[in-house]
């Protein structure tokens, strides 16, 4: 089996990229939630690994539900960008703090 | 041997996908670059037996959250190459900061040590004779029950809230009502007239 720091390094490599897609992508909503997934991808990675690794099926139970969490997310992020986008015609993050309420 | 290869494969493919995800010019591509990364952190999983939450992972992000994604991409008429203004600009000082970030992950893991892990306390142990899905069906109804209807609460507030958020309700459309078509009489709208001859009927 391959050892646990195999995993530890790539699902931190995966949490990292994705911190550096909400850097880079600073005006895409889009991209950063999707960068907000792949962060999530990484927790439940390494909660899995650790399960295995310890031989306790708890951690995969919390990736379950940290994938749920997940889901319900997205769904609210993307409908609060859809209606951003209706009122302001635009989706660049800079001028949330217009929405005053 | 042959775990190895597939584990450096997947490890590999996930990687380079989430790159892309994160630095590509078309959004598009970027949904497809996630589906990939979601495919091979599935293969990843399945390396070191858990089947059920890599099958998971590919039916509800492949299944749901990608195609939620590629329809907002889609519905939206967005200027993507504006949204690009910063990038380059912000991508050293992003990078810089990444790096800061996996270097000290990478001394957390190698800090890391399981000296204090008692095996025999654990919550769950993994029966190797039981197969994966029969475990964590048994243990989901059983102990994690109502945080399992809580899970199942949380999807349904996202659910409502998503309906609630984006429904508009528009004034000028010329929509059907139905409570007013069921709601009609025939005394309402029925009128018996005993017409005199000659004279016409008053409408």
């Amino acid at each position: 089996m391959i050892g646990l720091t195999h995993y530890l390094v790539v699902s931190a490599i995966l949490f990292t990229m994705g911190v550096l897609g909400i850097f880079v992508n600073r005006k895409n909503l889009i991209v950063i939630l999707m960068a907000i997934e792949l962060i999530l991808l990484a927790v439940n990675l390494n909660l899995v690994a650790f399960s295995a690794y310890l031989q306790d099926l708890v951690g995969q139970i919390f990736a379950m539900f940290v994938l749920t969490v997940a889901a319900g997310e997205g769904a609210i992020g993307l409908a609060i960008l859809v209606i951003y986008f209706r009122g302001r015609g635009t989706i660049a993050v800079d001028d949330v703090n217009r929405m005053k309420g | 041997m042959i775990q190895a290869i597939a584990f450096y494969l997947f490890a590999i493919v996930v990687l380079l996908s989430a790159a892309c995800t994160i630095s590509s010019r078309n959004p598009v591509h970027s949904v497809l670059w996630l589906i990939l990364a979601f495919f091979n952190a599935a293969g990843l999983m399945v390396l070191v037996g858990a089947e059920f939450i890599a099958m998971l992972l590919v039916i509800v992000y492949v299944g749901a959250v990608a195609v939620l994604f590629l329809f907002v991409v889609m519905m939206l008429d967005i200027d993507f190459a504006e949204l690009r203004a910063g990038f380059v600009r912000y991508f050293w000082i992003g990078l810089a900061l990444s790096l800061a970030l996996v270097c000290e992950i990478f001394i957390a893991i190698g800090a890391w040590s399981a000296g204090g892990i008692d095996f025999a306390r654990r919550a769950a142990p993994i029966d190797a004779a039981t197969p994966n899905i029969e475990a964590i069906g048994t243990l989901l109804y059983s102990r994690y029950l109502f945080l399992f209807e809580l899970a199942g609460l949380v999807l349904l507030v996202a659910m409502i809230g998503a309906i609630v958020l984006t429904f508009r309700r528009r004034p000028d459309s010329r929509h059907q009502r139905v409570h007013d078509q069921i709601s009609r009489r025939s005394k309402d709208a029925v009128r018996n007239v005993n017409a005199p001859v000659g004279k016409g009927v008053e409408l």
